[in-house]
């Protein structure tokens, strides 16, 4: 249908073209421009004006929108990082353009001028390589210095509580790893009935693993190692108020982890709105209803989360 | 040397071996797929801007799509799977150097035609299959392909994973298999013309930077656009045959599939070896086209030539060991997310030596403002407003949390979308009188920059804020996370810039066709420009020179050039490439 409109449309549009085509002044002022010019570069100018006021007059109506302050250890680097790095991009941002426009306005074409002819300058294209290569070593460097750390898988040392997000069109469910800090093996072709994981009843460790749908609990200021499955296409675990995100690929187990520092209620308090949530979205295309596949998160004390976890059903 | 030979309608119009009658095909087919591609912007934009409302308008372009004229969710996703499909395949790739590279390679560089007209025709001839089997499969059951247009499987591989993966796969796939095809078949034509059809002078540092960009960008297509082959003819024998390159561990529709041992993550890998080198395909030649008009109406030489040469040669060599910046959170090994965090905050320097060269040819020249010039200075503009926040995209610690979200959406919609047809508007308003023989209206053409930039910042610029906010892309509403209620009157007023910025390409329309047949006789030479298509006939003749080929004896960049006195060397402010230096005149260093 669109197709057969859209030619409709176009003939349509032929006719009106021709039919009024005439009435516009159409011939013989391709030269306009030499009396234009003035106007030209002015309004070119004028807009950039405008550009800059509309930048910032979104910021300060939608900046109450952004995400709070991060709510886990490496968000807080993450956020500097972030900070360094917006501050540098706005600045060649601003910059360029207030030259890109100044030249437009001062150098529009008029009769008696003449350009400078200028086919190079080694000195300057020097400095303006170096510059940026320095600019961005440092990006570089401190970038993959964050990656590094927030990348490094945990250790039984850091006694993790393991969790693992398993994706399927179009809900989460979480997996605790029980008393025995191991998930039991899983297998998508054990997958039939309430056993929508594929858990491997003959493995010990899958027996005091919990299933958990609707909401999942962590405790605040202990790391949590998160595993990742899927069992249909890639989704893809964002959780934006931690700064953490990670593709969930069927076939593949892939992992995150973070230490989370801001309890679901001191949050609350922080944003001033009672009914905050962290939520878990998926962010990669999954299907139909991509966009309501989701999660609550809640960050509890540990006393909390201990209480909440007891109560939860095991496997079997 | 030229023959007027006799021509049948459909020898000189329809299967023509004429590169500017070629070129002309591939301008018009592109600009149709792309007006398809705008309308399904628009009709997303709606949805967006609107969510869940009813409009007439639905039911009558999307019929089923929409029954009772809300938008399925799964056909959202179409609509927005073709929209890129069509936009960075057949408009930005083939519309663009389809049209620029055949028109401007021969005449530019001083030859007859391409080294193969034959090629070049079939060139366009597979192109406009594909595109036709394109459309086609917008009306097939199911719907058309609705993975994305990066066509990640398993969702593309399963049609139970998402109706759009049955049929509309399936012609998917074979119109980018024809696609590819008629891709590498001109890619090859330019590349062979440029290195051996030069004419007498034209030595490789005295070509202009459109030539340069064209065969740069002919190299990338060549060495990249096979990977991407591969990987359909990888993914269509998963569909249709039950091999495992891709599947594995895959519980759909109440059972369990018979595959094992592949991985979604190869797939990625294969598309993305494409698809970031795509990125500079579909946004050197702009590159290329606006470093010439800005020279040409800048009245002044392109601020280092060289270097401009050598930042595109680097950003081609580094775009081949990008590619996994579109996977930092797929799983990868976080060390070859370290390489690939270097490489790609690497290219960053090229493109701000590309964008201070273009400044400083502004600096104290002498600026005519046609509308190709100010969609020029469009494009600058957007390669910095969406170049910078590559840093933040190309960063793997950065990426964690905009990945996927709408901050990449209006980052590679600057940065790619906007410059590339900022680009390509701007060489259609220039070379218009080299395409037609005719003037296009300039008033019309100012009306259209400006509606045009002012709309699409409208509609880009505050995607970043959404990205910032974590809002993902390719939901089909915000509704369902409270936490995003606060840019529903944002998601209005872009909408409401998509609909102008629409109205301006109306605009656009209008003044194109009804000029491209009645408007005003051009000149020979409209703009006072140096290079070697201007030299040719206003009419289109085969073999685009009366006479003998005219021999080269300087860059084109001679703009303004003077003399020790200070006047210009030859009384004017342009002197073309065919002039032989002058007596006591020094080639440009």
């Amino acid at each position: 249908m669109l197709v057969v409109y859209s030619l409709v449309f176009i003939l349509l549009f032929l006719v009106l073209t021709f039919t009024t085509g005439k009435y516009f002044n159409t011939t013989g002022d391709y030269k306009i421009f030499h009396k234009m010019n003035k106007n030209q570069a002015q309004l070119v100018f004028i807009f950039g004006v405008l550009f800059f006021l509309f930048v910032i007059w979104q910021i300060a109506r939608w900046g109450k929108g952004l995400l709070p302050v991060a709510a886990s250890e490496h968000g807080a680097e993450y956020d500097k990082l972030m900070k360094i790095t917006m501050i540098i991009i706005f600045a060649v941002f601003v910059l360029t353009h207030i030259v890109l426009f100044y030249f437009v306005l001062k150098y529009y074409h008029r009769r008696n001028n003449k350009a400078a002819y200028v086919t190079h300058n080694t000195k300057l294209e020097i400095v303006w390589t170096v510059i940026p290569t320095v600019v961005l070593a440092i990006l570089i460097y401190q970038g993959l210095y964050n990656w590094n750390s927030i990348m490094k898988p945990l250790t039984d040392k850091d006694q993790p509580v393991i969790v693992e997000l398993y994706a399927k069109q179009f809900d989460w469910t979480a997996r605790y790893a029980g008393i025995d800090k191991q998930l039991g093996r899983a297998n998508f072709q054990l997958i039939k009935g309430a056993n929508f994981l594929g858990l491997d009843s003959t493995d010990v460790s899958s027996q005091d693993d919990k299933i958990v749908k609707g909401e999942f609990h962590i405790p605040v200021g202990k790391p949590v190692q998160f595993v990742f499955r899927s069992q249909d296409v890639i989704h893809s675990a964002y959780m934006p108020h931690f700064r953490a995100q990670m593709n969930c690929v069927p076939g593949l187990k892939t992992q995150f982890n973070f230490v989370p520092t801001i309890t679901t209620n001191e949050m609350r308090q922080n944003v001033k709105n009672a009914a905050f949530d962290y939520y878990l979205l998926c962010n990669k295309i999954c299907g139909t209803a991509h966009y309501n596949m989701q999660m609550k998160i809640v960050v509890d004390t540990p006393e909390e989360y201990e209480k909440w976890l007891a109560d939860q059903k095991t496997f079997q | 040397m030229s023959h007027e030979h006799h021509q049948s309608f459909i020898s000189k119009y329809v299967f023509s071996t004429d590169h500017k009658m070629i070129a002309k095909q591939f301008l018009i087919t592109g600009f149709i797929m792309g007006f398809v591609a705008l309308v399904m912007s628009v009709l997303f934009r709606l949805q967006l801007g609107w969510p869940n409302e009813k409009f007439d308008i639905y039911n009558m372009l999307l019929g089923s799509w929409a029954s009772d004229g809300v938008m399925a969710p799964d056909k959202y996703l179409s609509l927005v799977t073709m929209h890129g499909t069509l936009m960075v395949f057949f408009l930005l790739t083939a519309g663009l150097s389809g049209t620029f590279s055949n028109l401007l390679i021969p005449l530019q560089i001083g030859a007859r035609d391409m080294a193969s007209g034959f090629i070049n025709m079939l060139s366009y001839w597979i192109y406009l299959g594909a595109s036709v089997i394109m459309l086609i499969s917008l009306g097939v059951e199911g719907g058309a392909a609705s993975a994305g247009w990066t066509i990640y499987p398993p969702l593309s591989a399963l049609p139970q994973a998402i109706p759009g993966s049955g049929l509309g796969m399936t012609l998917w796939l074979i119109a980018m298999t024809l696609f590819i095809a008629s891709s590498l078949l001109g890619s090859l034509n330019y590349i062979v013309t440029i290195i051996n059809l030069r004419t007498k002078g034209m030595s490789m540092t005295r070509l202009p930077l459109t030539i340069w960009s064209f065969l740069i960008t002919a190299v990338i297509g060549v060495l990249s656009f096979p990977v991407l082959l591969s990987a359909a003819l990888l993914l269509v024998f998963d569909r249709s045959f039950g091999t495992s390159f891709y599947l594995s561990d895959i519980y759909i529709g109440g059972q369990a599939l018979e595959h094992f041992g592949g991985s979604p993550v190869l797939f990625q890998h294969l598309f993305w070896f494409l698809g970031h080198p795509e990125v500079y395909i579909v946004l050197l030649p702009s590159l290329g086209i606006t470093s010439e008009i800005v020279s040409t109406m800048s009245r002044k030489p392109i601020f280092g030539y060289k270097v401009m040469i050598y930042s595109m040669l680097a950003i081609a060599g580094l775009s081949f060991i990008v590619w996994g910046h579109h996977m930092f959170v797929t799983g990868m090994n976080p060390f070859l997310g370290a390489v690939f965090t270097l490489t790609t905050l690497l290219i960053a320097i090229p493109s701000a030596i590309k964008v201070f060269n273009y400044l400083t040819t502004l600096w104290k020249g002498n600026i005519v403002f046609s509308p190709a010039m100010l969609f020029s200075i469009g494009l600058i503009s957007t390669f910095i407003t969406g170049g910078v926040t590559g840093l933040i995209l190309g960063d793997s610690t950065l990426d964690i949390n905009v990945h996927d979200t709408y901050f990449v959406v209006g980052h590679f919609h600057i940065v790619m979308g906007l410059s590339a047809i900022f680009g390509m508007f701007a060489g259609v308003y220039h070379w218009f009188p080299k395409l037609f023989g005719r003037m296009m209206n300039t008033r019309l053409g100012y009306i259209h920059f400006f509606i045009t930039i002012i709309s699409a910042y409208g509609v880009f610029f505050p995607m970043h804020i959404l990205g910032l906010a974590g809002v993902p892309r390719r939901y089909y509403t915000n509704s369902a996370f409270p936490m995003f209620d606060v840019f529903i009157d944002m998601n209005t007023m872009m909408s409401i810039f998509a609909i102008l910025a629409f109205i301006a390409q109306l605009i656009f329309m209008y003044n194109f066709i009804y000029n491209a047949v009645k408007g005003p006789k051009a000149v020979q030479n409209p703009w006072n420009s140096n290079s070697l298509e201007w030299s040719t006939p206003v009419e289109h003749i085969h073999g685009n020179w009366d006479g003998p080929i005219p021999e080269v004896h300087r860059w084109p960049y001679d703009y303004s050039k003077v003399n020790e006195q200070g006047d210009y060397v030859n009384g004017t402010d342009f002197i073309p490439q065919t002039t032989p230096l002058y007596e006591g005149e020094k080639e440009h260093s």
